[in-house]
């Protein structure tokens, strides 16, 4: 089972999130857990030390930013492996692109999300 | 009288005649009498030279005769001095005239009449004549003294008739120049009351264009925002096809699930809400959005300035955004639970909500840009509550501040601390105007360079 945060400020994104990938939690081959900011996602990934493999994080958001959160996640010391980050925003420009690659993120999808691509990148992945 | 052969009261009488002439100025006062006077000298001549040559012949009275011209030339003078009965000297020569005249005449009949005692009384008659004589020449004095005060009063008159038709002159003259200078002014005054117009045209385009300009700065945050609801409108919409089609199929299996079903069903009415939810979010930030871009038809209606506050700050937030992704702010809300509505044009405090937020996010991104103070978190706070009979709205950055010389004119038109093109420098001023003139309100500023900005803005309600 493969662990995923889900960072975003808009709390309906958890319905969305629970209802695209009914099949595979009910399966049991993705878990699900929510954070509404960037603070709370970090609170969370201290709480729950290398449960967690995947973050997919909004990069806009008030306070702490998506991008604020990768840096966090990649220059904090944290037990391996260390988990993969994707971020997602709704300004698809080459400047955040470059940003978010640059500060070590895994992949970075525009909004609207395609979640058929999701899920096929999601199932790729190793641990899954 | 001796008999010289010579008559003397003749030539007396033309000289007395002509001195008259002079003296009551017959020649202009009386000029058709005058030209008969004038001519007198000749019957006097015609007189004097035939006496002179006939006189001894032919045995005549040279006395008489001298009497009869002089009374013929008093007789003149009379007739001067009635027509000219209004002029007072000719009336005091005739006062003089009459009696020597009646003496004369009184004088000439005796001895015509009574010889005899004509000489017996001639020396009293002498002394009646002299006493007459200058009874005549008293009263002459005295119209002479009356002739020259009323010349000099006659110029006193006409000199103040002068001065008079120089003060009809002037005052001509100056209700001229006050036409003219009326005219002027009123010419003036149109061409004031026409630039007036023209300016309070410009003022309303001006107004107009910088509703327009924050209008622009909040597209791309509009956009933004509209797209994020949009996006789970498409997404529910999507999902509850998947939704409905795996209910399908469920209910074809043989060995039903109804827990599965029902389930499937919550969660199809769940995203049907959702699908409404998202979709009243977009339509409201369209209306907003036609809302802040319309003229302001000025009426008020009960708002509610919580749900003001929210709506703008996440714009202005955006709209920021939307021109530096790179920006990225703590937003605090710290808004009255129960806050009283205002009695208000909400898309006017809209503005001025927009304006307050837009420039506090652009002094915290300010500070940041300057750099050189790690750990700076960018923070803009929008607070509500109820003070007393108002409402007050606290909008609160941690950005550069402003230094005093600047807060001072933050409220004039046209005055910008950003470059050229950047703000029209209408934002505060009109928000000042909003808030003040159209609401009864205050809007006040407190700043601590480096440190931040808090606008106040309070509300009766």
């Amino acid at each position: 089972m493969m662990k995923i945060l889900v960072v975003d400020d808009e709390p309906d994104v958890r319905t969305l999130f629970e209802q695209r990938f009914r099949r595979e939690i009910r399966s049991g081959a993705l878990a699900f857990s929510f954070a509404y900011s960037g603070e709370e996602a970090l609170g969370y990934l201290h709480e729950h030390h290398s449960e967690v493999v995947l973050i997919l994080s909004d990069i806009n958001m008030p306070g702490m930013s998506g991008l604020e959160l990768l840096r966090r996640v990649r220059t904090e010391p944290a037990p391996p492996p260390p988990p993969r980050v994707m971020m997602i925003t709704a300004y698809g420009d080459e400047t955040s692109r470059t940003q978010a690659l640059a500060l070590g993120a895994d992949d970075f999808l525009t909004k609207p999300v395609d979640f058929a691509a999701l899920k096929e990148k999601l199932l790729a992945l190793p641990s899954a | 009288m001796e008999d010289d052969g010579i008559l003397l009261g003749t030539p007396v009488a033309i000289l007395a005649l002509w001195m008259v002439r002079r003296f009551l100025g017959t020649a202009t006062r009386l000029p058709a009498l005058d030209r008969r006077l004038a001519k007198l000298w000749i019957p006097g001549a015609v007189v004097w030279v035939g006496y002179l040559l006939l006189g001894e012949k032919l045995h005549l009275d040279g006395d008489l005769i001298d009497d009869i011209f002089i009374l013929f030339v008093i007789a003149q003078f009379l007739q001067v001095v009635w027509r000219l009965r209004d002029y007072p000297p000719a009336r005091t020569l005739g006062l003089a005239l009459v009696p020597y005249a009646a003496v004369l005449l009184l004088a000439v009949g005796w001895r015509q009449l009574a010889p005899r005692s004509f000489k017996e009384y001639n020396d009293g008659i002498d002394m009646v004549g002299t006493c007459v004589f200058f009874w005549m020449v008293g009263l002459f004095w005295t119209a002479r003294g009356q002739k020259k005060r009323l010349a000099i009063e006659l110029e006193r008159r006409a000199a103040e008739e002068k001065a008079q038709q120089r003060i009809v002159a002037r005052n001509t003259e100056l209700e001229q120049l006050v036409q003219v200078r009326t005219a002027a002014l009123q010419q003036q005054a149109a061409s004031l009351q026409q630039a007036l117009e023209e300016l309070q045209l410009t003022q309303n385009q001006l107004i107009q264009a910088e509703k327009m300009a924050s209008l622009g700065e909040l597209t791309a945050g509009i956009a933004h925002e509209i797209q994020n609801p949009l996006n789970f409108v498409n997404n529910f919409a999507e999902v509850s096809t998947e939704l409905a089609q795996e209910l399908a199929e469920e209910r074809k299996r043989p060995a039903r699930d109804p827990l599965l079903e029902a389930e499937l069903l919550g969660d199809l009415k769940q995203n049907m809400l959702k699908i409404v939810q998202h979709g009243q979010r977009a339509a409201s930030i369209v209306r907003g959005m036609l809302e802040h871009s319309r003229a302001s038809t000025g009426e008020r209606s009960l708002t509610d300035l919580n749900a003001l506050c929210d709506e703008y700050l996440r714009l202005a937030y955006h709209g920021l955004r939307a021109k530096d992704k790179a920006f990225n702010a703590t937003l605090h809300t710290d808004l009255a639970p129960v806050l009283p509505l205002v009695e208000a044009v909400s898309q006017d405090l809209g503005r001025v909500l927009l304006n307050l937020l837009t420039n506090a996010f652009y002094a915290v991104r300010q500070r940041q840009q300057q750099g050189g103070e790690p750990g700076y978190a960018p923070t803009v706070q929008v607070r509500t509550r109820r003070v007393g009979d108002e409402v007050e709205v606290q909008v609160q950055d941690n950005g550069t501040g402003i230094a005093e010389a600047v807060r001072q004119k933050i409220f004039q038109p046209f005055f910008t601390t950003k470059p050229t093109g950047e703000g029209t420098g209408l934002g505060l001023s009109l928000a000042h105007d909003i808030i003040v003139q159209g609401h009864g309100g205050t809007l006040e500023v407190a700043s601590q360079p480096g440190q931040g900005t808090t606008f106040t803005l309070r509300l009766p309600y």
